[in-house]
């Protein structure tokens, strides 16, 4: 196999030319799926026998909370990446992702809570499933603070790809915490590989609604990975002559 | 590779390995108070500790909800299919609150086994359905009864 992709990857330059033909398009296909998923499952799906209109959370809830920890599982790669190939790009995409995906674990925790107080009768329980999600966001609330706190940036670099390392082992608590013991979650509603909990016309606006968060924070992951390239490659040829024809 | 990469490689996923399985232990170890509430099983072979606040928790048993017409007195069973643990409440009951429906209770368990709570949450599962694919079940399911399972709660 080719390792040519790869080392491409690592080129702030390259990652920079080739995002700025597909980071527009990529958020504009996710903000139409976005709003296809989200206004399909608020306003046409039907409603649920047992909890009425209250479940239609479920279509911003499960896409955040997804993304949250797909958004962590992909900090974590490039942590490691940072760590073992020393790659530049990774810490930019460390810096980059990490604050999409605090959002994403913040809207999956509120909206959960403004579920929770109506079905559950409870905004908050220390359960294993709302603990570990709170520790997920609390890692990426670590991880930014580190990015922004420490003045040396290859201390900054290395302190952030360590914590983002670490932070993995929560995932596969975060999933199976449901599963593992009591918990007043749920199992999981929405999964590609399980028979669906829900009939088709409540779970393709669902599906859509994922898509279309991922391509939102993939667009936005580029779009700030663009600003973050251009920073800290101020001092390059490339950038300068950029900057002085596009006026950047 | 290169061989500084390969061992930093190596350092990386020992420290994972390591600190998963430490993590991995002491959570064992925790289960108990990880785990959210008391099973009715568990309660009747006495794991659970009488007049401390405890959560329990399992599926309302079809039939045992009894409300008293004069006050927010309500008694009803729960259970897990093995054991069943009766529960008193004054208060409002959540609106998905049924027989049948799973909920977790907070409160303390009576020197005579009764639990009485402070505080009644409902549990919900993952399963998600229109009104009419509902009945179309209740319809089929007096057909056929089909014994529930656990994991429904």
């Amino acid at each position: 196999m080719s390792w040519i992709w790869f080392h491409k990857l690592g080129s702030p330059k390259w990652f920079y030319q080739w995002s700025s033909k597909w980071a527009t398009a990529v958020f504009l296909i996710g903000l139409l799926a976005t709003l296809i998923g989200v206004g399909w499952g608020l306003g046409f799906a039907p409603t649920d026998y047992q909890q009425g209109e209250t479940y239609r959370i479920i279509y911003l809830h499960v896409p955040a909370a997804v993304l949250a920890e797909s958004c962590y599982f992909s900090l974590g790669v490039a942590g490691f990446v940072y760590l073992v190939w020393q790659m530049k790009m990774a810490p930019i995409f460390i810096k980059s992702m990490a604050p999409i995906g605090a959002a994403m674990a913040a809207i999956a925790l509120l909206s959960g809570a403004i579920w929770g107080k109506p079905t559950w009768g409870t905004w908050w329980v220390w359960d294993a499933r709302l603990t570990s999600v709170l520790v997920l966001f609390i890692l990426y609330m670590g991880i930014i603070a580190l990015q922004n706190t420490l003045e040396d940036v290859t201390l900054a670099n290395q302190a952030a790809a360590i914590v983002s390392v670490l932070g993995l082992i929560n995932l596969p608590i975060i999933k199976y915490s449901v599963n593992w013991w009591n918990t007043l979650h749920q199992p999981a509603s929405f999964s590609l590989t399980k028979k669906p909990t829900m009939p088709m016309d409540m779970w393709l606006p669902l599906l859509i609604a994922v898509i279309g968060f991922y391509c939102l924070v993939a667009g936005l992951a580029m779009w700030r990975m663009q600003s973050e390239i251009l920073l800290r490659e101020r001092r390059t040829q490339w950038v300068k002559e950029k900057v002085m024809n596009d006026g950047v | 590779m290169h061989a500084i990469r390969k061992k930093r490689l190596i350092t990386i996923a020992v420290i994972l390995f390591i600190l998963s399985a430490a993590l991995g232990l002491v959570m064992y170890a925790l289960q108990q108070n990880i785990n959210l509430f008391y099973s009715p099983t568990q309660i009747a072979s006495g794991e659970a500790p009488v007049n401390t606040t405890i959560r329990a928790g399992g599926m309302v048993v079809v039939g045992s909800v009894h409300r008293n017409s004069d006050t927010l007195d309500v008694t009803f069973d729960v259970t897990d299919f093995k054991h069943n643990v009766r529960i008193q409440y004054r208060g409002i009951l959540p609106d998905l609150f049924r027989e049948g429906q799973g909920i977790v209770a907070q409160g303390k368990l009576m020197n005579n086994g009764i639990f009485r709570a402070s505080q009644v949450l409902a549990k919900h599962d993952e399963k998600y359905m229109p009104p009419e694919v509902s009945d179309a079940l209740k319809e089929a399911q007096k057909k056929t009864t089909t014994k529930p399972s656990t994991s429904d709660f």
